[in-house]
């Protein structure tokens, strides 16, 4: 439960975030502000699985159908967003069950599960290109301009509406995530991570749980990759979908903080700000450096503070918080089982 | 000969053994990624990139340099080798207590960091050997010599691989460490030094698989993508450490890829062996050879 002096700071923070396009207006800073929103809310609906150990690098899949989907639908049948929306969740979601039951029914876990995820988004992006004539391939496709009602379009020319629109999509997310994590399914998750044989001999029922988190997050990433085309709208295979865009979720989680609600929020501003900053400072030869430092970076963060910056920053603040649960310790310490 | 050409459709003849030449290439791909694993216990996500790079080396040295093919090959097997080294001694040693997952993601890391390498010194650009070799017609089918001598080179390195695990005292280590950790360093085998040795050859054969990709293709930062799920897929079905399992696994890929790109385009191939990939594990879920629980 959350004690009355954090939910005033919550409210307080809030309030402070939703007037802040209303003082503060310059268009730059307002689009880096959605992107950091609209990508934290990718990250955070990453993080739900990944911090029950289901690291899936399938995301990258997710937030490619929820982006095409919907913008296919609108071009080719004229279907609103508001309609494209729930259909590309809910395609999303069935690919994520038809992935997720065999691996988890099958007790498919670890490099297994990350190898088949790491596949799945794969595929997806080789079914984006290859349906060129309809997707326009590597090329990228753009949502046709409305001429009628904007609203009904989900298209808005101004800045101050989607920075609002991805204020509230955020703030459902970490909603979300606390939701999860009070809720019942939160201990069957983490006694799953931890032995996934005792959690299912005290009556956990492993398949059904984490089938249920997976589609959750899948459905949540959807909605990021259709919210995220809706604002650019022009996507391509290489930004919404692929391995890269999965490895680039996990990657902004763990330098976040896996365990902690803001903390893939934290990641999603440190890495949108290191390259925008790249992009800025090498100007237009930035083309794969701000990847080059990701990269690097992502290899010292593994290895040197695997816990991430806001989930360490809080463990020095409050060392005697409670001993770190099992799955936790794992993530951070150092002997496995039979290594 | 004739009758029994007859017999089949020729395009579905052609489609069939090109399908066994492209298995080749990807049961040499699946053998490096599943002795890394065998061995050392860690999947290299960045597998594919590192015959990206190597594939790089290739296209500058016989491009740039004028070197010849058979010279830059054996150049380009050891610079990746080289590189497979490095990389476990920079990223993988450190993590080597980490849990897995880890491990697994500072290769994520790493595939990032290869392929923005590759972005910012090379640009995006697809380049070519410029080496167009001959057709061989066959009755009325016609093979290129680049897969012909792909899959004749492929089936030579895995040999090779073979009989260095079994007649040389490293491969008898390499694989008796692969079955017990703990025992091996009593036995007086320099663990580290395995470690480090099976990365190199691993290494190794993403080189020899680059000097035989850039025959076929073009090389461009992201050519990685279009063969690396696949080969993950591979390894998956085939048992992850199974060698036979993970070349048993490439043959059938490779044909549902070639018969698939019959019909239709060849990302649909890929398509179709992700769904097969997707049945196969309902059916199979430890691996093709793995046994019943």
């Amino acid at each position: 439960m959350m004690g009355r002096g954090r939910l005033a700071a919550w409210g307080l923070g809030l309030a402070a975030l939703a007037a802040l396009p209303f003082v503060y207006r310059d268009p730059y800073h307002l689009h880096i502000l959605v992107l950091i929103l609209i990508w934290s809310f990718a990250y955070t609906s990453w993080s739900m699985m990944g911090r029950f150990g289901l690291v899936s690098l399938g995301h990258g899949g997710f937030m490619g159908i929820g982006a095409y989907v919907t913008a296919l639908l609108w071009n080719h049948l004229g279907l609103s967003p508001w309609i494209g929306i729930p259909i590309s969740m809910a395609a999303a979601g069935a690919l994520a069950l038809i992935v997720g039951y065999p691996c988890f029914r099958f007790r498919i876990t670890g490099h297994y599960f990350v190898l088949v995820t790491l596949a799945l988004s794969g595929i997806v992006l080789q079914v984006i290109t290859a349906t060129r004539d309809y997707t326009g391939g590597s090329l990228g496709y753009t949502p046709n301009r409305t001429s009628g009602n904007k609203l009904l379009a989900l298209q808005f020319d101004d800045k101050t509406t989607w920075y609002l629109i991805a204020l509230a999509v955020w703030l459902f997310g970490i909603v979300v995530w606390h939701w999860v994590d009070r809720s019942m399914a939160r201990y069957a998750l983490e006694a799953i991570s931890e032995d996934e044989d005792a959690a299912a001999a005290a009556g956990v029922d492993v398949t059904a749980e984490k089938l249920k988190i997976t589609l959750l997050s899948a459905l949540m990433t959807a909605l990021a990759g259709a919210i995220y085309c809706q604002y650019q709208m022009f996507i391509t295979p290489d930004t919404v979908s692929g391995i890269a865009v999965s490895l680039q979720m996990v990657f902004a989680a763990i330098v976040g903080g896996l365990f902690v609600s803001l903390g893939p929020t934290v990641g999603a501003i440190i890495t949108i700000l290191l390259a925008e900053t790249l992009r800025i400072g090498f100007g237009t030869q930035a083309v794969g450096w701000d990847n080059l430092v990701y990269g690097v970076l992502l290899v010292l963060f593994i290895i040197f503070l695997p816990k991430g910056i806001l989930g360490s920053l809080l463990d020095r603040l409050k060392p005697q918080r409670k001993v770190p649960r099992a799955h936790e310790q794992e993530a951070v310490q150092v002997v496995r089982p039979g290594a | 000969m004739q009758a029994l050409l007859d017999v089949f459709d020729i395009y579905l003849l052609e489609a069939v053994i090109n399908g066994i030449l492209l298995g080749g290439v990807l049961a040499l791909l699946a053998l490096g990624l599943n002795l890394i694993f065998g061995v050392i216990d860690v999947t290299w996500i960045c597998y594919a990139e590192l015959v990206m790079i190597g594939m790089y080396a290739m296209y500058f040295m016989v491009q740039y340099y004028g070197v010849s093919y058979f010279v830059a090959a054996p150049l380009t097997i050891l610079l990746v080798a080289l590189l497979g080294a490095a990389l476990h001694y920079l990223v993988i040693a450190p993590l080597l207590t980490a849990p897995p997952i880890n491990q697994l993601l500072a290769t994520g890391g790493v595939l990032f960091v290869l392929q923005s390498f590759a972005t910012v010194a090379f640009g995006i650009d697809f380049r070519n050997l410029g080496i167009r070799l001959p057709v061989l017609a066959f009755g009325d089918m016609n093979f290129s010599y680049a897969r012909l001598l792909s899959f004749v080179a492929a089936l030579v390195g895995m040999v090779a691989v073979y009989l260095f695990m079994t007649r040389t005292f490293t491969g008898t280590a390499i694989r008796a460490i692969s079955q017990d950790r703990q025992i091996m360093a009593l036995m007086g085998v320099d663990a580290k030094r395995i470690y480090l040795i099976t990365s190199a050859l691993g290494g190794a054969l993403a080189g020899l698989a680059a000097c035989l990709l850039v025959l076929q293709y073009d090389v461009h930062p992201f050519v990685g993508l279009s063969f690396g799920p696949i080969t993950f897929l591979i390894c998956v079905l085939g048992g992850l450490g199974n060698f036979i399992g993970g070349f048993i696994a490439a043959f059938l890929f490779a044909e549902i890829i070639s018969l698939g790109g019959l019909f239709s385009d060849l990302e649909w191939g890929y398509v179709l062996a992700f769904a097969f990939f997707i049945v196969m594990m309902f059916i199979r879920p430890a691996g093709l050879l793995a046994r019943r629980r």
